[in-house]
């Protein structure tokens, strides 16, 4: 069976020592996270994780059974990426200099519709929200005058389906 | 009007203990811990505390007084080593399936994270292997804490639950009001839904058989399914395998009783499981020892697989029907359809290789004509003793295999043995709180002269309780199973497997344990009458042929139908 990426969504309680419980759920199994990000759900006091993996379908569904299993878990989906609204955030920060050294820079800045996030004397900072692959070629675009910081986000996803959490919730509660 | 008290953290963690119905914990005492067994020492009257000389032993008597009991083990320990001693235990508990609950003192709160005298992150170290865990840090969280862990130990499929308390919450006062039990979780589905139509698809698979065959595991005992199994295979006429964790959830003599599926199980259910042409498999979970080589698994058979657990199902074994939900439950509502049948011929296939098997290996370890004594002669004569009554504990080893193959049973829960992990040390604990949780049965612990050096010191709590655990050690002077491989897969290269052991039975004397030593077939059993018959805790030594190995075997990586009579 063929690896594919895969986007899972973990609806859980916010408890301290669930990350913990859900990277071991990867680690005991040799899976590279590629990309995790945490916050709060819709719902309050539910937090929603968003991984993002490299596996088969096989491989994957028997960790949303791993993953279901954890007591403070509440729900986990897998979507592939047709199934998903996604976005990452970027950040690049360069010395204020490079912008009247190399026009380039505004450029690619322009072409891209980045955000200019801050500028100052010593440097300036510019963010851009994307799809991986844009990212990446904003990277390359830039890496020949000199990134002085590059950070990236993980993903943040929003399936296109319902996905049903307060339903479950009630449902359990009953 | 509530009557509200104000005690401190310490003493609510002790009446919630009582409130849960816990009449025995089993632990030891430290810094982190002390104002709990302060409050133990309070409440003696109505909680019992059973020292033990080890942490570790106190995890692995508080899964055996579970697995006897039915009902949650306790453990407690210190901070720091105290809790990491319990680790092996959990992690043990965690792949048994076995319900425990286990309460650790840490540092005050102030001092988490500041690589504190006896710190240690217990929370991240048990992670992996409790089915829950929660660090307390404040006295009034205790009572909701200790009731989740009670609730989520023992419902659903069971585990180990971990609660870390720091100092300052149990020294710390809280309102306390009478205890409410916790009966559920908004984000835990202990059990799954069943849907009737998979019990219908499974029924009509299995009605069309020709040639089924049903593999049991824990998960009947666990759902206290035994009455329920029974009748299912009785109507359904289906030739039943166990698995090592399934065995005594069916009388061992019973009629479609074929015996043990895995690495070293009985010859028929093991080549035959390559050709049923449906395989029920009821709460167990197609461990590797089980299946052998998965690719070459069952492919000839549809298989039905019953689990309370969804994530069992398709992990090992890709099944055509789940029926998901409670075995009670599920066999329950299955008997309506299934139809009443035999398998008269199909049984006799299984009978066939039983009988392979008498000649080429039970035979010579039941009556044997060479000069050592056997294993299985042993166990022969513990079931004779006993009736097949007896509360069989086993260690991990040759002897475990011997013990599982060999011991005879009429009751459930009457197999207590390390599993999944396969813990050597395990079984002299264990039989402690065996013993404990069915202080009217015989329990016999089955141990290697290895495995025993591991828990030994707990002989001194079996001094200091009185617990009458009768203690076979069958010594055969070699770590036998590693050896038994390394004569089989490494040219025998006997590294570091050779054991030069002291002199058990004036060990057992420092213990003040009735002891004895048998080295003649002529004198083994009126040495386990003897044992048996005694009121107290007994020792008994055994020695074994040296290099006997334990047949038939599925080596490593091989197909079950490829399984080796020698």
């Amino acid at each position: 069976m063929e690896k594919k990426s895969y986007t899972i969504s973990v609806y859980s309680e916010n408890n301290l020592g669930l990350l913990n419980r859900i990277s071991t759920i990867f680690v005991k199994r040799h899976i590279n996270i590629e990309s995790l990000t945490v916050s709060h759900s819709e719902i309050e006091n539910v937090s929603r994780f968003i991984l993002v993996v490299n596996m088969t379908e096989d491989a994957v569904k028997k960790i949303i059974g791993q993953l279901e299993k954890q007591v403070e878990v509440i729900q986990a989906y897998y979507h592939t990426e047709d199934e998903i609204i996604f976005t990452e955030t970027a950040m690049f920060k360069f010395k204020s200099d490079l912008l009247f050294e190399n026009p380039q820079i505004q450029n690619i800045i322009k072409e891209h519709s980045m955000n200019i996030v801050t500028v100052n004397r010593t440097f300036f900072v510019v963010e851009k929200a994307g799809r991986r692959h844009e990212i990446d070629a904003i990277y390359e675009s830039f890496k020949p005058f000199g990134i002085a910081q590059f950070v990236r986000s993980g993903r943040v996803a929003i399936s296109k389906e319902a996905m049903n959490i307060r339903k479950i919730l009630g449902e359990i509660v009953q | 009007m509530k009557n509200t008290e104000r005690i401190i953290g310490a003493e609510a963690v002790v009446r919630c203990l009582i409130a849960e119905g816990v009449d025995v914990a089993y632990g030891y005492p430290g810094g982190a811990i002390m104002p709990i067994y302060d409050e133990l020492y309070k409440y003696q009257d109505q909680l019992h505390h059973v020292l033990t000389r080890h942490e570790q032993g106190a995890a692995h008597a508080a899964q055996g007084y579970a697995r006897t009991s039915g009902r949650v083990g306790v453990a407690l320990a210190t901070s720091g080593p105290g809790a990491t001693n319990l680790i092996t235990g959990i992690a043990d508990a965690q792949i048994d399936s076995t319900p425990v609950v286990c309460i650790t003192g840490q540092v005050a709160s102030h001092l988490l994270g500041t690589d504190a005298f006896q710190e240690t992150d217990v929370i991240s170290i048990s992670s992996p292997i409790t089915k829950w865990n929660c660090q307390v840090t404040k006295a009034e969280d205790i009572p909701a804490a200790i009731a989740k862990a009670f609730y989520i130990a023992k419902s659903g499929r069971p585990g180990p639950v971990l609660i870390d308390i720091t100092k300052d919450a149990q020294q710390g006062e809280l309102d306390y009001n009478s205890y409410e039990k916790c009966s559920q979780v908004r984000s835990y589905k202990p059990i799954p839904e069943t849907d009737i139509e998979k019990v219908k698809q499974a029924a009509e698979i299995i009605n069309g058989a020709k040639k089924p065959m049903i593999i049991f595991g824990q998960g009947v005992i666990l759902g206290s399914a035994e009455a329920e199994l029974k009748a299912f295979i009785e109507k359904s006429g289906i030739p039943s395998a166990w698995t090592v964790l399934g065995l005594s959830a069916l009388a061992t003599n019973h009629p479609l009783n074929v015996g043990m599926v895995g690495m070293h199980g009985n010859y028929g259910p093991n080549k035959l499981t390559n050709e049923c042409d449906v395989l029920i498999a009821i709460g167990m979970r197609f461990d590797d020892r089980v299946t052998g080589k998965l690719d070459v698994y069952a492919k000839q058979a549809k298989v039905i697989h019953f689990d309370i657990d969804p994530a069992e199902i398709d992990k090992n074994v890709k099944s055509d029907v789940a029926v998901l939900g409670d075995a009670k439950d599920t066999l329950g509502k299955i008997l309506e359809y299934v139809d009443q049948k035999e398998y008269t011929s199909w049984l006799n296939e299984f009978r066939a290789f039983d009988q392979i098997e008498f000649e080429k290996v039970i035979d010579g370890q039941l009556n044997p004509t060479k000069e050592g004594l056997t294993m299985g002669e042993v166990l022969q004569g513990i079931n004779k003793a006993t009736k097949d009554n007896a509360v069989i504990v086993s260690d991990v080893g040759q002897h475990q295999m011997m013990a599982v193959r060999y011991a005879n049973f009429t009751n459930t829960r009457s197999n207590v043995t390390s599993g999944g992990l396969g813990t050597m040390g395990f079984a002299l604990p264990a039989a402690i709180g065996a013993k404990m949780g069915a202080p009217s049965r015989d329990v016999v612990a089955i141990i290697g002269d290895g495995g025993f050096q591991m828990t030994c010191q707990e002989l001194g709590t079996i001094l200091q309780t009185g617990t009458a655990v009768k203690i076979v050690v069958l010594n055969n002077e070699f770590l036998g199973m590693v050896r038994q491989w390394q004569q089989l897969f490494f040219d025998r290269r006997y590294a570091s497997t050779e054991m030069i052991n002291p002199d058990f039975i004036k060990l057992a004397e420092a213990y003040s344990i009735p002891a004895k030593k048998v080295t003649q077939r002529e004198n083994l059993q009126a040495a386990i009458d003897e044992m048996i018959a005694s009121e107290s805790s007994y020792f008994l030594e055994v020695m074994v042929e040296k290099e006997d190995n334990v047949f038939p075997m599925v080596p490593t990586g091989a197909s079950v139908s490829d399984v080796r009579l020698s």
